[in-house]
């Protein structure tokens, strides 16, 4: 059964259709034109850090303090981290090794995973959510209240001391973290093989690097200063970039933490990815 | 005793025409997006005075400031620091100008990480970088002592009041002798005596470091206090300048509702 609109009706109709449709298209524009610009000026962030790097006098004293700052700080929090990260899968494979007889290939085998992918993807993201969170936070508060400006003022680049430091520092101790943080796996493993087993420390560490190689050891380690590149880049990039109120430093500490632990997963996929290319 | 020191403020201020200027703006022009702060905004601060600028809150007061020590680009204009056009500069050249100019900011600035003596050790060290040990921690001292918090040596900035910490942000834009000083809001959020206090801090500094000050507020009290000379500002532009006794006599309504 046909309905019958009068043509004013139908003209309205059409009117607000179209103009739904225009809303609806402004709104996908705006957000596309966002993330644009938002990727525009993460390029230009990173362009103005590599200028700034290279171009001028580097800032040691401080980059020895964020080192502190980044490292010994997060030693605790990545020796749980390692610890239990070795311990439960050790616990959690065990039964599997054991159903097929192969219980003797579990040290080799927590070593690779901790070694290849769990130690620096997880070390990783823990970073993430203390270092980068940090950065994010304590610059954006400094923004707020002006401290970044009064830096300029007395004729220090922000950019250099605040940034370049912080950046450098998570790309240097991040790697240490992540091998300190498998070393202490090892260990976690050891203790977890220990509960249904006895095995000695000194044998259990002799099986765990007999099947680690080159190959395993040197494409994880590439890909840490990766991560520790894009932890301090990101973490800075959103402390600098904050608002003007109190409430874009909680934004500002959240969104690096959220963005620095995607990237980190996308850093880790493309570099399994050429790891796995090279067939190493 | 405030009147007083004020005849005196005023007798140096008849003197100002025949000073040096330190700082020249002409036609300064500032927008934020089609928002447009300062239009034809132009000033002259010359050698050794108070020059206090009212303006209601976003009449561009504190944009004006920020430009002369590069914080924000001008659209449009000039700004000469000692015949230097700092709009023209490159990042090391405006440099080697933020060395004579000493910014006091709203908040205070001061660095939450550092104690009082590294706050005030930071730009001593990045500016006067000559400075050995012994004379830095003189100098600190004696900045200290000029405003009289001592012993706030090693406090951290948490640990002080609103009023310590201006007194604190004072002393770590004087530690660097600069030749200009510009004050954004100094008494903005303290009780009337540490207001009062800030003032005539901001006076014994003028004797003792020989330093030009442009004060911006809307502090009456303070302008009174330490104005040789006052221009005000409204609609990014320059509307009226004159002395504190002209401004007081002024029949102006814009002018009267500051100084009723």
């Amino acid at each position: 059964m046909k309905i019958k609109i009068p043509v004013s009706k139908a003209k309205e109709i059409a009117r607000l259709q179209a103009l739904k449709l225009s809303e609806t298209t402004l709104s996908k524009a705006v957000i596309a034109n966002n993330f644009l610009t938002d990727f525009a000026d993460g390029v230009l962030f990173v362009t103005k850090f590599v200028r700034e790097t290279f171009s001028r006098k580097f800032e040691v004293r401080e980059f020895f303090h964020q080192c502190f700052a980044i490292g010994y700080k997060s030693l605790s929090l990545i020796s749980v981290t390692g610890f239990i990260m070795g311990f439960v899968l050790t616990i959690q494979s065990r039964p599997a090794l054991v159903s097929f007889g192969a219980e003797t290939m579990l040290p080799g085998m927590v070593a690779i995973s901790l070694i290849r992918e769990m130690g620096p993807v997880i070390t990783a993201l823990i970073c993430a959510g203390k270092v980068a969170s940090g950065m994010g936070a304590e610059l954006g508060s400094m923004k707020v209240t002006e401290q970044i400006e009064a830096m300029e003022v007395s004729s220090t680049h922000p950019m250099r001391f605040l940034v370049v430091t912080r950046v450098w520092a998570a790309t240097i101790m991040i790697p240490l973290l992540v091998l300190y943080a498998d070393g202490l796996g090892i260990i976690g493993s050891w203790f977890g093989a220990n509960i249904k087993g006895d095995v000695s420390l000194v044998l259990f560490f002799s099986q765990a690097f007999k099947g680690v190689g080159f190959g395993d050891l040197l494409p994880a380690v590439i890909k840490t200063f990766f991560f520790g590149a894009v932890i301090g880049l990101v973490g800075c990039y959103k402390g600098y970039n904050a608002g003007r109120g109190t409430e874009s430093v909680g934004r500002a500490a959240n969104s690096a933490v959220v963005l620095a632990s995607l990237l980190i997963l996308i850093v880790d996929m493309i570099a399994v990815q050429i790891t796995d290319m090279l067939a190493l | 005793m405030k009147t007083e020191q004020t005849d005196v403020l005023l007798q140096d201020s008849a003197k100002a025409e025949a000073r040096e200027i330190v700082v020249e703006i002409a036609n300064l022009t500032k927008s934020f997006g089609s928002l447009e702060v300062l239009k034809d905004f132009s000033l002259n601060l010359y050698k050794g005075e108070n020059l206090v600028v009212l303006g209601k809150s976003g009449s561009g007061k504190s944009v004006f400031i920020k430009c002369i020590v590069g914080l924000l680009r001008a659209d449009a204009g000039t700004i000469k620091v000692f015949d230097r056009d700092v709009t023209a500069l490159s990042d090391i050249e405006m440099d080697e100008v933020r060395q004579d100019i000493g910014f006091l900011f709203q908040s205070g600035a001061l660095y939450d990480s550092m104690t009082v003596k590294e706050n005030l050790e930071f730009p001593l060290r990045r500016i006067k970088g000559h400075l050995k040990r012994k004379e830095i921690d003189a100098k600190i001292e004696e900045v200290l002592d000029n405003v009289g918090l001592l012993s706030a040596l090693n406090k951290m900035p948490a640990q002080l009041s609103g009023g310590m910490r201006k007194r604190i942000s004072l002393a770590r834009t004087i530690v660097v002798d600069p030749k200009i000083i510009l004050y954004d809001e100094p008494t903005t959020g303290l009780d009337p005596v540490t207001s009062d206090e800030i003032s005539l801090l901001i006076n014994d500094v003028q004797k003792k470091y020989k330093a030009s000050s442009i004060i911006i507020t809307h502090d009456i009290e303070c302008a009174r206090m330490t104005a040789n000379r006052l221009i005000m500002l409204q609609d990014g532009k320059s509307y009226k300048e004159g002395t504190l006794a002209q401004f007081e006599k002024s029949t102006d309504s814009t002018i009267k509702l500051f100084f009723k």
